[in-house]
């Protein structure tokens, strides 16, 4: 169990909107916060500031009293913020709070950078650039789990009270339930969702296809409130399990895509600014200033999911660097075009000091004709395009093209087993993922629809 | 598992044991394949088993007709299903091979000793000549020796280093055209983890090669790239095969232990897995800006090295000058500054510490 929550979004990558409160909410916190101050009691003064006061140990470094501390993790958000040119002046951010550590910490740090840019726009003579604006979106996914009625409402009530704590600058709270995502056509969207994920057999398929309805959802939001950035908790740890997780499920080629700051390939971009900074770190500021966390609704990771954070787990324990030394493999592999923001014309929107750092991105890159995989939007490898080449020239029948343009992975463990189930499985899908494949293969079918009186095989009628 | 027996009425109700291969449908399962789950009985398994590898060997073109092949055997289960299965394969398919077995004596008593004796008995079961190569001859050390002198830390990476010379080296006295060696997929899983665990992007890109070496003067291959372990034992238990079973007196090794006991859990659960990690390692996009060590002669003995001197040298001279801990470690090698300023930065700084895999 305590290795199951371990990775709460952290087989995730950015599909997570409860990111990674990695081995924070584990069961036993104050086990690990011992280790850490057990570490910092060896050295009694700052190793920043040469400072007083008691001091914190951050990864295998020295110790750090917690002033520096805080400032060290909020200069690695603010750094990750401003260097990936995440949020502009006149950006909404919605931030994905999941009530865990990481997000908590983003949230508040976010938070932090708006008051500040709230105070310099008012007191400015010009007010030439606005201050952003920052929402909150929760994903409800008591769906999916029994629970009782009493929890959500707390749980609901402080994150509402969270959100309103943090002034100025008013925040919207956006409560999204899971099932919202199905298509509006439907009666019960809750059932609909149960009845797909009983149709999925495989533990870690169906742990992974909620994170990719998590993002959906996030999406929805964004897209309906007028979000521009989608802003995750996701973290370092997190990512560490996805690296690792990912190689496992086969996934080696579309890895980089799921590891990078931000990531364009969805409708509103995501941004993962916390990228740098530990679970444990990041937990550990929330004890040291009392920032309110809520994990009533956590759900535990499953499967592969699970093994593996328990495997990070046992690797952190033998060396506290390990989770930083997968990252550090994970970013020597290729990003993808769309893992930056492209150049033009986004960055007369930045401060002047900053904008020299992006003069020189090359732009024959910006135009991405990436396939990406309809359920978890993962980047097709040359076979999976080879595959999907095949299909198209061949099938006929929509489901078959469906199934091409879901990657390898998807197909073993999100599909169903029996191909004749596919049919049905992807009519409960949601619309947004069909959508595109019949956008695509839109001009084909209506050449068919034209001759359809003529064709014999019955089969192959969709 | 027999739950859905259809064929249950005919035959007695849900004894595993007692369902037909799902494969031929005539013989009784005789067991569950474990890269599939698949129910089926020996005869298919031993098909399936030597034609996936025959496929394999034919699909990455590993061999050339008349080529003399050196089969890396130290008497355990894999190379010993290796050089049985070749052979079988290399009669069966006439791939026009020459094959014989090369092993090398690290010198550890109690362990290779009893294991050469099995190579040997295989050299006359299968009737492939045998040439054995020792650390005594080659390096002046054993194992035993140099274990006296390091202690039970680090002995692995001389032990490592030393062998992969070693076998280059006696297939070279042999003129060997290529080596081959009983490594299988969970050993290539096992170290496309290790790899990213630290960080070693280089090794990362090519541990998953079937065939490395290939610039060199004698490449060498994996058939058993994508036989999984457990199924290796299966054939060698089934067939009956000789082999020696004992591990190393001074391996045990926890890196490696933590990363194999998480391939083992994870294929429990999902026994593709290890493909999978295989194929992540495969697919990789290992950015072509990533710095990827040169590679040259080392001075002193010719062999290859990206840095002056290879490491069979770098450790053997610390060996006899009786500085053994040269060359251990993450320092260039015999480069006395580069030590210094090494071991003061580790001393200082935050990052850079992520410890060091041995082998």
């Amino acid at each position: 169990m305590a290795a199951a929550s371990a990775c709460r979004g952290a087989g995730c990558g950015p599909h997570c909107s409860s990111p990674s409160a990695a081995g924070a909410e584990e069961g036993a916190p104050a086990e690990r916060m011992g280790r850490l101050s057990i570490a910092a009691g060896a050295t009694t003064t700052c190793g920043k500031c040469d400072g007083g006061g008691p001091a914190v140990a951050v990864s295998g470094g020295a110790g750090m009293c917690q002033e520096c501390f805080r400032a060290y993790l909020f200069g690695k958000f603010k750094l990750a913020v401003t260097s990936n040119a995440m949020v502009r002046p006149t950006d909404a951010v919605l931030l994905a709070f999941s009530g865990g550590p990481a997000s908590r910490v983003a949230l508040q740090f976010i938070h932090e950078m708006q008051s500040k840019a709230i105070q310099s726009w008012e007191t400015s003579n010009l007010q030439a650039l606005p201050a952003f604006g920052v929402g909150v979106g929760f994903v409800d996914e008591s769906a999916l789990s029994v629970r009782p009625e009493h929890e959500t409402e707390t749980a609901t009530e402080d994150i509402k009270s969270i959100v309103s704590s943090l002034s100025p600058g008013n925040k919207q709270v956006h409560f999204a339930p899971l099932g919202d995502v199905f298509s509006s056509g439907s009666k019960d969207k809750a059932a609909r969702l149960k009845e797909v994920l009983g149709m999925i057999d495989d533990e870690t398929g169906r742990d992974d296809f909620v994170q990719c309805l998590r993002m959906l959802s996030l999406q929805k939001i964004a897209l309906e409130n007028g979000y521009t950035k989608i802003m995750l908790g996701t973290c370092a740890s997190g990512i560490a399990c996805h690296v690792l997780s990912a190689t496992v499920k086969g996934q080696g080629y579309s890895l980089p895509a799921d590891v990078q700051y931000v990531d364009t390939r969805w409708e509103v971009p995501v941004v993962l600014p916390l990228h740098d900074c530990l679970a444990q770190e990041l937990s550990l500021l929330c004890e040291l200033d009392s920032l309110k966390t809520q994990q009533l609704l956590d759900r535990p990771c499953s499967g592969i999911n699970s093994l593996v954070a328990s495997f990070v787990t046992r690797l952190r324990e033998e060396n506290p660097s390990r989770e930083h030394t997968i990252l550090r493999t994970a970013q020597k592999l290729k990003p993808f075009p769309f893992n930056k923001f492209s150049a033009n014309g986004y960055h007369d929107f930045l401060p002047s000091r900053l904008r020299p750092k992006f003069q020189n991105v090359d732009t024959n890159e910006s135009t991405f004709s990436e396939i990406l995989c309809l359920i978890c939007g993962s980047p097709f490898s040359e076979s999976e395009l080879q595959n999907l080449e095949n299909t198209k020239h061949k099938a006929q029948k929509k489901i078959d093209l469906y199934t091409a343009h879901c990657c390898q992975s998807c197909h073993f463990q999100i599909l169903p087993a029996a191909t004749d189930t596919y049919a049905h499985f992807f009519s409960l899908l949601p619309k947004f993922w069909t959508e595109k494949v019949d956008a695509a293969s839109a001009s084909n079918s209506s050449l068919r629809d034209q001759i359809e009186d003529y064709l014999l095989e019955e089969d192959d009628v969709n | 598992m027999g739950s859905s027996v259809a064929d249950g009425a005919k035959l007695q109700p849900s004894r595993a044991g007692s369902r037909l291969c799902v494969r031929c449908g005539e013989r009784k399962a005789a067991l569950k394949r474990p890269k599939t789950l698949e129910q089926i009985c020996r005869e298919c398994f031993y098909i399936v088993f030597e034609d996936e590898i025959h496929q394999t060997i034919v699909d990455n073109s590993l061999f050339k007709s008349g080529e003399r092949v050196a089969i890396g055997a130290s008497g355990g289960k894999d190379s010993t299903v290796l050089a049985y299965v070749l052979s079988e394969l290399n009669r069966r398919h006439n791939y026009g091979l020459d094959l014989f077995l090369l092993s090398v004596d690290e010198g550890i008593t109690g362990y290779r000793d009893d294991s050469l004796e099995t190579v040997k008995r295989n050299e006359i079961q299968y009737g492939l000549p045998l040439k054995i190569v020792s650390y005594k001859d080659l390096y002046g050390w054993t194992m035993d020796d140099i274990v006296k002198a390091i202690g039970l830390k680090n002995n692995c990476t001389f032990c490592g280093v030393f062998r992969r010379q070693a076998l280059d080296r006696g297939a070279a006295l042999l003129k060997a055209d290529k080596i081959v060696t009983g490594h299988n997929a969970d050993d290539i899983a096992e170290t496309v983890l290790l790899n990213i665990l630290r960080g070693d992007i280089a090794r990362l890109s090519r541990c998953t090669f079937i065939t490395t070496g290939e610039d060199g003067p004698i490449p060498r291959c994996k058939p058993f790239k994508y036989t999984y372990e457990k199924e290796i034992v299966m054939y060698a238990y089934f067939k009956k095969l000789d082999y020696f079973s004992t591990e190393c007196i001074y391996s045990p090794n926890a890196y490696r232990g933590f990363a194999r006991e998480f391939i083992k859990d994870l294929e429990r659960m999902r026994p593709r897995a290890i493909l999978d990690i295989i194929k992540s390692g495969e697919n990789f996009r290992i950015s072509t800006t990533t710095k990827m060590p040169e590679q040259g002669t080392c001075e002193r003995c010719g062999y290859i090295s990206s840095q002056r001197l290879c490491k069979a040298c770098v450790l053997l001279d610390g060996l006899n000058r009786g500085l053994p801990k040269l060359g251990i470690g993450r320092t260039k090698a015999g480069d006395g500054k580069e030590h210094a300023k090494h071991s003061e930065r580790s001393t200082s700084s935050l990052q850079g510490k992520h410890g060091n895999f041995d082998f």
